[in-house]
This record gives structure tokens, C-alpha cells and sequence, in this order.
């Protein structure tokens, strides 16, 4: 379960001073739930993934994710979280299962369990036809597959996801929503950062939408459709962004 | 790391095979070259001394050069290297010689050229040998004995143990090649491991696993440690094996060794051994110091090409120090060791040549030993900085 208070992340920029990357944004996620955060390039998905993931510390507020606090627990917290970043890639002169090797190492993993948390991802996402080929060789959908593989190699109890789907094709975009899904229904926590709205609608339980650093909205789909009036998530995606940080009143975030 | 062709390149093809053969080429060319410039009888021209037939005469029948018939344009032959020197015999050479008047041959070379400078040596010896000749003459026609104008003799001979010869000669060579090759051998993996790993997006995925921060650098950091050791330690066995082989080639047949011995400080120098050893130990640190930083600054790029541009320049700043050890009259004093690289290029030095001062050595190996601890540290900081880890 993710619980995150008014988490701050400030840069700062020698031409344009500060920038608020990350304001102020609460939210939670318990476990068995796909949280959606949506927003634009910028809107700051990613940097508040990395905040979740600990490869950033926050300027202010914190985040427990496990049980176990980002700020005073960070070593603690990547145990048990799996974090597919969205730039992430793969050491090309290893094959697939050498890369899963490789993490499962580095997660204190001892080599049985990582033969068999191998076998049974490669059966989850279709991956036995590659898993000895190198990974340059591969194409996107088989790389982003190795790359979900080698990020939840330690089956976390916390998932994030940022935009996994990003530059795949059908098929293995649907791969993975199906994986993800699956995550779900095991009781996994899973959060899950994207633009494409009709991924949102196919797996999110809940929906935050995130735009310059802020927490504009956030809801399950149908209290955002009853708040803004309208069916289409694009066209909420508008009113929410369009709206601006100025004028936008937050749904008020309901506690689960 | 053994897949990677660029990585084996520079650290075991490299040192093993491309340099002891680049050494062996170029010492073998310059050896035969010299060989045989030496075993090549110099032509040369005699201008004047028509009048002169004793001194003519004389010179013509030295055998070790080869006099052949003077053309008007002598100065432009020598100029395009056909004839190596000339000669020239003032007007009324002889009959100045039998009245004792003083007189003054000439020799024409090109200054600089080896086989030109070979031939004036030649010549010079021949007059030399002729003025002896007449002196011992003259003082036999008054009865005096030849130790009248030579009462002494002087001569000059090597009491230095050969490794104390070898040490001057490629000492200030070898801790040179190790500095660069310790350089060169981090190079590539501590640009791959980090401005390389941002640049593929695989840095991103070691920082999410529970390792921490430290523990990444220093596993970083050991990688590169051993390839730059592993480049300098195989570099190290296949010079070795090269002096050895070598050393049976140039003593095997006769002639070559004869060659060999002809040539003034081309004497195979041997090295102690032991100091050989302690100069490896001495790099240790370096290679350190050099892993540490070469991470630290690399780790600054985005990208592999940005760290190259980083870390191309550097080269000639650890060059520098290295090539001011290899300077004649540079010696170690308390303030020298004190100086990063120079030091251990300075004692390095000292320790092929079998001495060994251990106050020096201490200090040198402690301040180095501190550098590097220096720079690791910065490397461990540099690790824990968002802005550098994260640098858009």
C-alpha cells in the first residue's frame, strides 16, 4: 500500500530559478488497486515516481510505501517496490535471462529462487521464445517484457509503473495490461503513470491527474465523470488541465 | 564485460600484443638501419690535393671509407645524399706539413644526417691517426720519444652494475608506460559504468534496487580498479616476456650480437626484477587514484561521448608529470614526492635501478594512497547528488 503527504520535490534552474517539479501532492493506494496517474509530458509523472521510488528525496513531505517511510527507509522501500522507469533499458551484451539474473542478484535473491521467479515470468509474459537471446537483438515489446521481468524479479509488493506501454504495438501493449491486471488480482499495489486515456478506462480503479506538479483531480472514474459532467476521460483531461492550478479546486481525495 | 570487443581491446590486445610489437618493431628497424649504415662503407669525395700525393695517397688507401671521383657539383651530392662527406686538402698540403706550417683540412658534411655524421667520424679518425703518424715521425728524427707530446692516456669504463645502466636508460620508460596504460585501462569502463549506463537508461534500474549507494560505487569501482591493474599487469608479462625472448634473439647469433655490441648504449639493459615488482606495487595507488576520478568525472556526462570529451584532455595532464620523471636531473627530493604521479614516475625510476629508498618510498605511497581516498570519497558524494545523477 502507498500512502503519499503532500509530497514536494523543488529544483532548481539557474535561468528560471525555482521550479515546483512536484507540489504538494497526497494521495493513497491500497493493495489489490491500479492507481492511474495521468498527465501530460512535464505535468510531473515521473518525477514523482522517482520520489516513490526513492531515487529522489523529496524537498518536503514523505510517502510510506509497504509500511516503510521514503525519507527515513529508502533502502527498505526499494525491497519491496519494483519501479519500471519509463527511460529504463537493458545491458545489450546479456541475454534476457542473464539481465534477470543480474537484478535478482542485486535483490539479495539466492540463484533457486531466481530460476524459479524466471520461470514464471517468462510463462506471464510470453517470453520463453527470447529468453537466452541477447538483448540487442531484441525488439521493443520483447525488451519493455525483459525490463518488466528483471523490475519484479523480488515479486514486490508495490509496483510502479511509468508509461510501460510507451512505443509498443497492440500486441505487446495488451501483453502487459493483461500482466498488470494480473498483478491486481494477486493484491499487489500497483501504480501506473500514462497518457493514453483508454488505458486509464481498461485498468485504473482510481485516477489522479497530475499537471505542473499538482494534484488536480483525483477519483475513481465515475466520481470524476459525476464531478465534470461528462463520459470521456479525454475531454475530463481537458476540463482538469484546461482549468489550471489556479482555478482548480481538487476533488476532495476520498481515503479508501 | 568479456563480450564487449571495445573493452578487450584496451585492456589485454592492446598491452599483450600491440605494444611489445610496436617496441620490438621499432627497435628492431632502428637497430638494422643503424647496422647497416654502420656496415656500409661511406663514399666521399676528395676536393684539392693535387699537390699533395703523401696525404692523398694515404687517405685513398683507408679502406673504411670509399673514395670516388670528384665532380665539380660535390656540394649539392652531399646536399641530395649521395656522397656522405667531403674532404679538402688545402693548396700545398704536404710541403706545409714538412715545414711545419700550420694547416687546415676541411670536412664537408650534412649536419644531423647519420650516415653523413658516421663518415666525418670516419675521416676525423683517419687525419687523426695521420697527424699521429707524422708527430711520432718528427720526434723519432730528433730522437724523442712519442710520450713527449702524449704523456698520458685517458679512458672511461662502466662500474655501474648493468641494472643501474638500465635503470637511467628505460627506467624513467617503464613507470611512464604504466601510468598511461593504468590510465588508459580505466578509461573505457569508468565511462562505460557511468555516463554510459545513464546513456542507456540501465543507471536508473540499479539505483531502484535495494543496493545501496555506496556499495553501487564501489562495485563500480572495483571493475574499474581491475582493468586498469589488469591492463598494467598484462602489459608488465608480455614486456617481460619480450626483454626475455629478446634478450635469446640478440644473443643467439653471433653476428647479430656483435651488431649489437658495436653500438654505443645500445647494450640490452637488464632491470632488477624485484624493483619491477615494487613499481607495480607503487602503481596500485595510481591505479586508484585514477579509477576514482575518472568515475567522478565521467559520471558528471550525460552520455558516453560527453565523458570522452571529459576525459580525452586528461590524458596529457597525467602524461605531463610522467614525462617530466622521465627527464635527466629531475631527481626525488621531500617536496617532488609530494606531487601526484610525478613521484612514483621519480621513484619508479630509482626501484628498476635496485635502489631503494624507503623513507621515499613511504611517503610516496602514503600521499598517494591519501589522493586516492580523496577521490573515491568525491566519487561516493558524487553518487548521492541528484543533480548529477539526474542531470538534464
Amino acid at each position: 500500500m502507498i500512502s503519499a503527504h503532500a509530497l514536494t520535490k523543488t529544483f532548481r534552474d539557474k535561468k528560471r530559478g525555482e521550479i515546483h517539479a512536484v507540489d504538494k501532492v497526497s494521495f493513497s493506494v491500497s493493495g489489490g488497486q491500479i492507481y492511474g496517474l495521468l498527465g501530460a509530458n512535464g505535468a510531473g509523472k515521473t518525477t514523482t515516481l522517482r520520489l516513490l521510488a526513492t531515487l529522489l528525496q523529496p524537498s518536503s513531505g514523505t510517502a510510506t510505501l509497504a509500511g516503510y517511510d521514503i525519507v527515513r527507509e529508502p533502502a527498505r522501500v526499494r525491497a519491496r517496490v519494483g519501479f519500471l522507469a519509463a527511460s529504463t533499458a537493458l545491458y545489450g551484451r546479456l541475454t534476457a535471462r542473464e539481465t534477470i539474473q543480474y537484478f535478482g542478484r542485486l535483490n539479495g535473491l539466492d540463484d533457486a529462487v531466481i530460476k524459479s521467479r524466471t520461470a514464471q515470468l517468462a510463462d506471464e509474459l510470453d517470453m520463453h521464445a527470447f529468453l537466452d537471446r541477447r538483448c540487442d537483438t531484441f525488439s521493443t515489446g520483447m525488451k519493455q517484457k525483459t525490463s518488466i521481468a528483471r523490475t519484479l524479479i523480488h515479486d514486490p509488493e508495490v509496483m510502479i509503473f511509468d508509461e510501460p506501454t510507451l512505443g509498443l504495438d497492440v500486441m505487446a501493449a495488451r501483453t502487459i495490461v493483461r500482466f498488470v491486471r494480473d498483478c491486481r488480482a494477486r493484491g499487489k499495489t500497483v501504480v501506473y503513470s500514462t497518457h493514453v486515456m483508454s488505458e486509464v478506462e481498461k485498468l485504473c480503479d482510481r485516477v489522479g491527474v497530475i499537471h505542473g506538479g499538482r494534484l488536480l483531480a483525483e477519483g475513481t472514474l465515475a466520481e470524476l465523470r459525476a464531478a465534470y459532467r461528462e463520459t470521456d476521460l479525454e475531454e475530463i483531461f481537458v476540463k482538469v488541465v484546461g482549468a489550471g492550478p489556479q482555478v482548480a479546486a481538487p476533488v476532495p481525495p476520498l481515503l479508501s | 564485460m568479456l563480450r564487449d570487443r571495445r573493452t578487450l581491446l584496451s585492456m589485454i590486445v592492446i598491452p599483450t600484443l600491440v605494444m611489445p610489437l610496436i617496441f620490438a618493431l621499432v627497435g628492431f628497424v632502428s637497430f638494422k638501419v643503424i647496422r647497416q649504415a654502420r656496415a656500409t662503407v661511406p663514399a666521399v669525395m676528395v676536393v684539392g690535393g693535387e699537390d699533395s700525393p703523401n696525404a692523398r695517397n694515404a687517405f685513398l688507401a683507408h679502406d673504411k671509407v670509399r673514395v670516388i671521383p670528384t665532380v665539380s657539383d660535390w656540394k649539392q651530392l652531399i646536399s641530395g645524399k649521395q656522397v656522405r662527406a667531403a674532404v679538402e686538402l688545402p693548396p700545398g698540403f704536404d710541403r706545409a706539413l714538412e715545414r711545419g706550417e700550420a694547416a687546415t683540412v676541411k670536412i664537408y658534411n650534412y649536419d644531423g644526417e647519420m650516415r653523413s655524421s658516421f663518415a666525418v667520424d670516419e675521416i676525423r679518425r683517419f687525419f687523426a691517426a695521420y697527424r699521429e703518424t707524422l708527430i711520432t715521425a718528427r720526434l723519432a728524427q730528433h730522437g724523442l720519444p712519442a710520450t713527449l707530446v702524449k704523456p698520458f692516456e685517458v679512458r672511461t669504463q662502466n662500474v655501474a652494475p648493468p641494472e643501474k645502466v638500465g635503470g637511467n636508460v628505460v627506467g624513467g620508460l617503464i613507470p611512464y608506460l604504466f601510468i598511461l596504460l593504468c590510465f588508459t585501462g580505466a578509461m573505457y569502463p569508468a565511462m562505460d559504468l557511468t555516463a554510459g549506463e545513464k546513456e542507456r537508461g540501465t543507471m536508473e534500474a540499479i539505483l531502484s534496487s535495494p543496493v545501496a549507494r555506496v556499495d553501487l560505487v564501489l562495485g563500480k569501482f572495483f571493475m574499474v580498479l581491475t582493468a586498469s591493474l589488469g591492463t598494467v599487469v598484462c602489459s608488465m608479462v608480455s614486456m617481460l616476456l619480450t626483454v626475455l625472448v629478446g634478450g635469446v634473439l640478440m644473443a643467439s647469433p653471433g653476428g647479430v650480437a656483435n651488431g649489437a655490441r658495436g653500438l654505443a648504449g645500445m647494450n640490452l639493459p637488464t632491470l632488477d626484477p624485484l624493483g619491477m615488482l615494487a613499481v607495480l606495487g607503487m602503481v596500485v595507488p595510481v591505479a586508484v587514484l585514477f579509477s576514482a576520478l575518472l568515475l567522478t568525472i565521467s559520471l558528471f556526462a550525460k552520455s558516453f561521448k560527453e565523458a570522452q570529451s571529459y576525459v580525452s584532455p586528461l590524458i596529457i595532464v597525467i602524461l605531463l608529470p610522467a614525462i617530466v620523471g622521465m627527464l635527466p636531473g629531475v631527481e626525488l627530493n621531500a617536496r617532488l614526492a609530494l606531487v601526484p604521479i610525478l613521484n612514483v614516475s621519480l621513484v619508479s625510476k630509482e626501484l628498476v635501478s635496485g635502489v631503494w629508498s624507503w623513507g621515499y618510498l613511504a611517503l610516496i605511497f602514503g600521499s598517494t594512497c591519501a589522493y586516492a581516498a580523496a577521490a573515491l570519497a568525491l566519487a561516493v558524494r558524487m553518487f548521492n547528488r541528484e543533480d548529477v545523477m539526474f542531470r538534464v
